[in-house]
């Protein structure tokens, strides 16, 4: 039984489907890049899975639990978190206010994750009382990823962290994702660096039109021609 | 020395104690913009209202024959926040959330509260009149009077009871309120939602408890302020109503959706209509051998009956140069 499972997934934002049937599963060791064109439906699959829009067709299974059209709240508790690709952090509120703000469905003790994630994060451990509106781009990423983590989730979704930031950031930022994936997280992300992230991915998916294209390992799709030559670039 | 201490009994003590009634208007109004994206025209009505609540169960604790040492309207006060965060409640589920829950814009729903302006106004008039009522008919509002130890000076500084309750009321609800706001996972939950409402859901912060505590703490305070601006002067229908206007500017002047900015906001609206319509020419007298003008018996800088005036211009003052307000809120 897989830890996530799509089956013939339909969603749109109630006019015509924008996914048309993605299939997806990823087990809880396991590294699950989404790429393909823009416009592809990798982002709305993510959105899909997280209940921000109507699954018109097709399940959605966490665990062999059905959770499809589940709300954010409700997602949270049982082991789902998001970190959307823009607009990821709480600005006018502290670092550590925002990486307890990913604690709130929590009820016990969080002191040992939040040490867990300054030990991730250690630039985040110095600026833990500054609002996360004033920190750059890649710190900010991290700050998004630590709120994702607090929740202690066994599948972390990730809409693209690496946009926008210089390839220093996005290789600590790779770095870290194959580290919480060791620690038995379940990783499923939305990549636009599709060489880089399908080189330590252990699934990877090219989604077009809504619909996978091609399935298979990360390395798989990297020696696939056909795919090399269309999303790849060459 | 007597026209420092004149100045002060009618400016500074004046300015407190509408500032005070204004910050606690004004803060409810921006935590519901900063939450639900509104600006909640019927504000001023919840305010009346609970003033209105405190009225009936005040008079309905004097019927009893009970009597204490303070003003009745400030005894029943807790009780009477209880109950007006309950119909804060009620008109939220009953009037706004199903045009939330159908997606409803904000235009849509300052209409909506513009609704429930007419329909609490009517209630009240419906239930009590178009008349004034006092909450000191069967006892007497306190005066305080303190000398002044300083030689020259006869008059003492004097403000009523009520405007010293509602001055420690208001210190105790903006400590309490920021406490809340900065320590509790609730009140950090609420910040969170006004700062980025989706990434607030996405982290699994239970929105509609957010909505529901928002109201909660809105209403309440509408009904402190109520009361004790009830307390101060008297209670009427169209009370409240009358002060939407500063109420808004200042929260506007403090950045819609930020609570600090909305306290600060209403001292500045508070002091600047009080200073407006002071007359600054009992303060000019004692150098009227250095003006080179003759001092008018009146001189003050506005009517007292075009005071309203002072906050319009505010407004428009504060929408044309600093649209987000002196703590950059939400600029709609």
């Amino acid at each position: 039984m897989s830890l996530i499972e799509l089956r013939d997934l339909q969603a749109g934002y109630g006019g015509a489907p924008i996914l048309n049937g993605v299939n997806i599963a990823i087990e809880a060791s396991d590294i699950g890049v989404i790429v393909g064109p823009n416009g592809a439906g990798k982002s709305t699959t993510l959105k899909a899975i997280f209940g921000l829009l109507t699954v018109t067709e097709g399940t959605v299974t966490f665990g062999g639990q059905d959770i499809t059209n589940f709300e954010a709240d409700r997602l949270v508790p049982m082991g789902l978190s998001f970190v959307p690709q823009e607009h990821n952090v709480f600005t006018s509120m502290s670092v550590h206010e925002n990486l307890e703000m990913g604690a709130f469905v929590r009820r016990d003790d969080i002191s040992d994750t939040l040490d867990e994630i300054y030990e991730m994060f250690p630039d985040l451990k110095a600026k833990r009382r500054q609002p996360a509106g004033e920190l750059s781009g890649g710190q900010r990423q991290m700050v998004a990823m630590g709120r994702a983590l607090m929740s202690k989730p066994k599948l972390l979704m990730l809409d693209e962290p690496s946009a926008g930031l210089s390839p220093r950031y996005m290789m600590e930022i790779f770095e870290q994702v194959v580290r919480i994936n060791a620690s038995g997280v379940g990783i499923l992300m939305v990549e636009q660096n599709a060489r880089q992230a399908l080189a330590f991915a252990t699934k990877g998916f090219v989604l077009t039109n809504g619909q996978n294209r091609f399935t298979g390992t990360g390395q798989e799709l990297l020696d696939d021609p056909d795919v090399a030559k269309s999303f790849l670039g060459g | 020395m007597n026209d420092l201490i004149f100045f002060f009994n009618q400016a500074i003590i004046g300015g407190v104690v509408l500032g005070s009634v204004y910050a606690l208007g004004a803060v409810g109004v921006t935590l519901i913009f900063g939450i639900l994206r509104f600006a909640h025209f019927a504000h001023g009505d919840m305010m009346t209202m609970g003033g209105f609540i405190a009225l009936v169960l005040a008079s309905l604790l004097a019927a009893a024959g009970i009597a204490f040492p303070l003003p009745m309207g400030f005894i029943v006060l807790p009780f009477a926040m209880v109950i007006a965060a309950g119909f804060a409640l009620g008109i939220d589920r009953a009037f706004y959330a199903p045009l939330r829950v159908r997606g409803a814009k904000p235009v849509t729903l300052l209409i909506a509260s513009i609704g429930v302006t007419m329909m609490i106004q009517g209630l009240i008039r419906l239930f009590f009149g178009v008349g004034t009522y006092s909450f000191f008919d069967s006892e007497p509002k306190k005066l305080i009077r303190i000398d002044v130890p300083i030689e020259g000076a006869t008059r003492p500084i004097a403000f009523s009871e009520p405007q010293l309750l509602l001055v420690i009321s208001t210190v105790v609800a903006v400590i309490a309120l920021h406490y809340f706001l900065t320590r509790s996972r609730l009140g950090k939950g609420m910040r969170a939602m006004a700062d980025n409402p989706d990434l607030a859901k996405v982290s699994g912060i239970n929105t509609r408890l957010v909505v529901r505590v928002t109201w909660i703490i809105a209403g309440a305070l509408a009904c402190l302020a109520g009361t004790m601006l009830a307390l101060d002067v008297a209670l009427k229908p169209d009370l409240a109503f009358n002060i939407v206007l500063p109420i808004f500017a200042a929260a506007i002047l403090g950045g819609l959706g930020h609570a600090y900015g909305a306290i600060a906001g209403g001292f500045v609206l508070g002091f600047a209509e009080t200073l407006a319509v002071f007359n600054w020419s009992v303060v000019l007298r004692p150098f009227r051998d250095v003006l080179w003008f003759d001092i008018p018996n009146s001189l003050t800088l506005v009517q007292s009956e075009y005071k309203l005036t002072v906050a319009f211009l505010i407004l428009v003052v504060v929408l044309l140069v600093r649209p987000t307000g002196i703590f950059k809120g939400a600029s709609t």
